[in-house]
């Protein structure tokens, strides 16, 4: 079942009917996400209106660390199974990974200058994050180092794995040294310690920007099996025209 | 909005807005672009076919022709 569903031709149908779908969904889940993050969600006590960049912060940084475990979840199909849909979906993954890291770290920023009276410092949570852009930077220069996809996929997903171990160093970071960042307050052994009025609009928000991850990681996986056809395609074309000249 | 920090607020909607809304932009161009190709080598008849033997034409969802792929990959 899951053999015939990821094959490639199979995929490009069965994707194009959820598509529509899942983008409509995005729409309406970020939609009523933001109008809790700005118009319900009280300003914070202590922060002020400074709280409402955590609404697109927090989402940006889960879904940088969910595209990479993703990532390194195709990874492991490329190295196991050899599947050219976990190639695709790999080199679909980091540039949307990347775009979230990057947003994670520029509104972190725009929310450490109010609040901690500087842009950037260079404590754990931090850098591990810049890390993390760095390594999907990395591995996008990597796609496009190397000519022959399924080549490039083996040496990508190696990279990826890697890079893997930077993961739990980003999640624990805050618990493992003194940082400035603030350690975790929604996944924690004892539970949130968000107040539930700032709570579901970050949930909403979370979910509204995960379903934008998937539309766009969808559609970007659609993209690059054409890029595939066009590839194999050139080929052929080019194979048949040597073929006639030899021949003639 | 009253509050003094509104700026760093904006701008953080701002940037994601740019970051993310220019990567949609982007992947929207090269899907359409990908999809003239392909129409474009279509239209001059180029169309996948097993070649001698019954070989699969080198670069074939994008395998070495001598690496086999799974069946279930032939048709990328």
């Amino acid at each position: 079942m899951l053999t015939k569903l990821a094959n490639p031709s199979t995929f490009l149908r069965w994707s194009g009917a959820l598509l529509p779908w899942l983008a409509g969904l995005t729409v309406a889940t970020l939609g009523i996400g933001l109008w809790m993050a700005w118009f319900v969600a009280p300003a914070d006590y202590q922060q002020g209106e400074t709280i409402r960049i955590m609404y697109i912060h927090v989402p940006a940084a889960w879904l940088a660390l969910f595209l990479y475990a993703m990532m390194s979840a195709s990874a492991i199909g490329t190295l196991v199974w050899r599947h050219p849909l976990a190639d695709v979906s790999q080199k679909a993954a980091a540039p949307i990974g990347a775009a979230f890291t990057l947003v994670c770290l520029i509104t972190g920023a725009l929310w450490g200058k109010p609040m901690w009276g500087t842009y950037w410092v260079w404590d754990a949570r931090l850098t591990s994050v810049l890390v993390l852009f760095l390594v999907y930077a990395g591995i996008i220069a990597l796609w496009r180092t190397i000519e022959d996809p399924s080549r490039a996929a083996r040496a990508v997903a190696i990279l990826t794995l890697v890079g893997a171990l930077n993961l739990p160093i980003v999640k624990f970071s805050v618990d493992w040294w003194n940082t400035l960042h603030q350690p975790a307050s929604v996944f924690r052994m004892d539970g949130p310690t968000i107040y539930p009025t700032m709570l579901y609009p970050l949930l909403v928000m979370a979910l509204g920007v995960t379903f934008l991850a998937l539309t766009m990681h969808m559609y970007a996986m659609r993209t690059e099996v054409y890029r595939r056809r066009v590839r194999t395609l050139s080929i052929l074309e080019a194979e048949r025209l040597d073929e006639r000249r030899l021949a003639a | 909005m009253g509050d003094p920090h509104t700026p760093f607020i904006l701008a953080s909607y701002l940037a994601t807005v740019l970051v993310v809304g220019g990567l949609i932009v982007r992947m929207v161009l090269d899907q359409r672009a990908q999809k003239r190709a392909l129409a474009e080598l279509e239209a001059r008849g180029v169309a996948r076919g097993r070649r001698r033997g019954g070989e699969r034409a080198a670069g074939s969802s994008g395998a070495p022709a001598d690496r086999p792929r799974p069946a279930a990959t032939e048709s990328a």
